[in-house]
C-alpha cells in the first residue's frame, strides 16, 4: 500500500509520516538552527517558532486557524521544546497556556534554559513541564528525549493507563 | 610529508591549541559532530550567524552605554543574548566575559560595564580571526584533495 517507503536507501529509513514532529521555540536564530539539526539528526521532523505567540498559532491556539499545523488531517506535534527566557511570552507562559488548553494539554513540553535556577526549574515542573534541560543542548540530551515522543504516540488509541 | 598531510597536521595542531587556550570549549565539538553530508556547511553557517549577531549586539551595547541615562536592563538583555549565542557555539572566552559583564549590569557599575564591553570586543575579534583561519585551513585541505580530520 505504501509505495514511498520501500527498498532503496538506508537501513534506518523512517517513513515521512512516522517521524515524531517537534516544535522548537526560541527567540535566538542560532539556537533554533542548532536545535533543529539536533532533532533532525535524531530522525525527527522539526518546525521552529521564534516566539511563544507564534508557537501557539502553530498549535492552533491563535486567532489565525490557517497557521495551525496541529490539526487532525495534517502532521501532529509530538513534543514542544521551548526556551525559558524569551521577550514577551516566556517559555513558562507558553507552558502554562499549553497545559491549560482544552485540546493540546497532553503534548509534552520540555523547557530549556541557559540558567540553572532551582526555583525556576521547580516552577516549570510544577506547571507540567516534562523536563527542564540546561542549554546548550547536546546530541545525548536529544536522544534521551525521544522516549517522551514515542511514548505519547504509542499510547494514543491503545491502552488507557491513566496519568 | 605531502601537502595534504602537512595541512592536516597544521589543522589538528591549530584546533588543539584553540581548545587548550580556552578559546573554544566542548560545545564547538558538538557542533562539528552535527555536521554531515546532508548539511556539509553547517558549522560555517552557524558560526556566520554568530558573527552577524555579535556585531549587531556589540554595536547595540556601545550605543546603550553611551546614553545619558543608561538602561541597565536593556544592556543586560543584550549581554544575556551574547552570552547565549557565544555559549551555543562554544566561544568560551567571549561567554566568560559576558558572565562578568552581567554582574556589572546588576550592580549598575558603568566603569565595569565599559571595561567588559571592551574585553568582549577584543575576545570577539580574536575568536572571529581564529575561526576564519580554521575554516581557511579546512578549505585548503579540501582543495588539496584531502579530508578534514575529525577532532575527537
Amino acid at each position: 500500500m505504501d509505495s514511498t517507503s520501500s527498498s532503496t536507501v538506508g537501513m534506518k529509513e523512517v517513513k515521512e509520516e512516522e517521524r515524531p514532529h517537534v516544535l522548537v521555540v526560541d527567540d535566538s536564530l542560532i539556537d533554533r538552527k542548532i536545535m533543529e539539526k539536533l532533532f533532525t539528526n535524531s530522525a525527527c521532523k522539526v518546525t521552529t517558532a521564534e516566539s511563544g505567540q507564534k508557537a501557539l498559532e502553530l498549535l492552533g491556539q491563535g486567532d489565525n486557524k490557517h497557521t495551525n499545523i496541529n490539526n487532525h488531517q495534517g502532521p501532529k506535534i509530538n513534543l514542544v521544546v521551548t526556551d525559558y527566557c524569551m521577550p514577551g511570552m516566556t517559555g513558562y507562559d507558553l507552558l502554562k497556556k499549553v497545559k491549560e488548553s482544552s485540546d493540546i494539554s497532553e503534548i509534552p513540553v520540555i523547557v530549556v534554559s541557559s540558567e540553572n535556577v532551582p526555583t525556576r526549574i521547580e516552577k516549570c515542573l510544577e506547571e507540567g513541564a516534562q523536563e527542564f534541560i540546561l542549554k546548550p543542548l547536546k546530541q545525548s540530551d536529544v536522544k534521551k528525549l525521544r522516549c517522551h515522543m514515542q511514548f505519547t504516540r504509542a499510547l494514543k488509541g491503545r491502552l488507557c493507563l491513566g496519568r | 610529508m605531502d601537502a595534504v598531510s602537512q595541512l592536516q597536521r597544521q589543522f589538528v595542531e591549530y584546533t588543539t591549541s584553540l581548545y587548550r587556550e580556552g578559546y573554544l570549549d566542548d560545545q564547538f565539538t558538538q557542533l562539528q559532530k552535527l555536521q554531515d553530508e546532508s548539511n556539509p556547511d553547517f558549522v560555517v553557517e552557524v558560526v556566520t550567524l554568530f558573527f552577524e549577531d555579535s556585531e549587531k549586539l556589540l554595536n547595540n551595547l556601545t550605543t546603550a552605554l553611551q546614553q545619558e541615562n543608561i538602561d541597565y536592563k536593556q544592556v543586560d538583555a543584550h549581554v544575556h543574548q551574547f552570552k547565549g549565542s557565544s555559549s551555543s557555539i562554544g566561544a568560551q572566552r567571549v561567554k566568560n566575559v559576558c558572565v562578568v559583564f552581567r554582574n556589572y549590569c546588576d550592580e549598575k557599575n558603568l566603569d565595569g560595564c565599559v571595561l567588559c564591553l571592551q574585553q568582549a570586543k577584543n575576545e570577539y575579534i580574536l575568536i572571529r580571526n581564529k575561526l576564519e583561519a580554521l575554516f581557511n585551513l579546512e578549505q585548503q585541505i579540501l582543495q588539496a584533495g584531502g579530508s578534514v580530520p575529525m577532532m575527537a
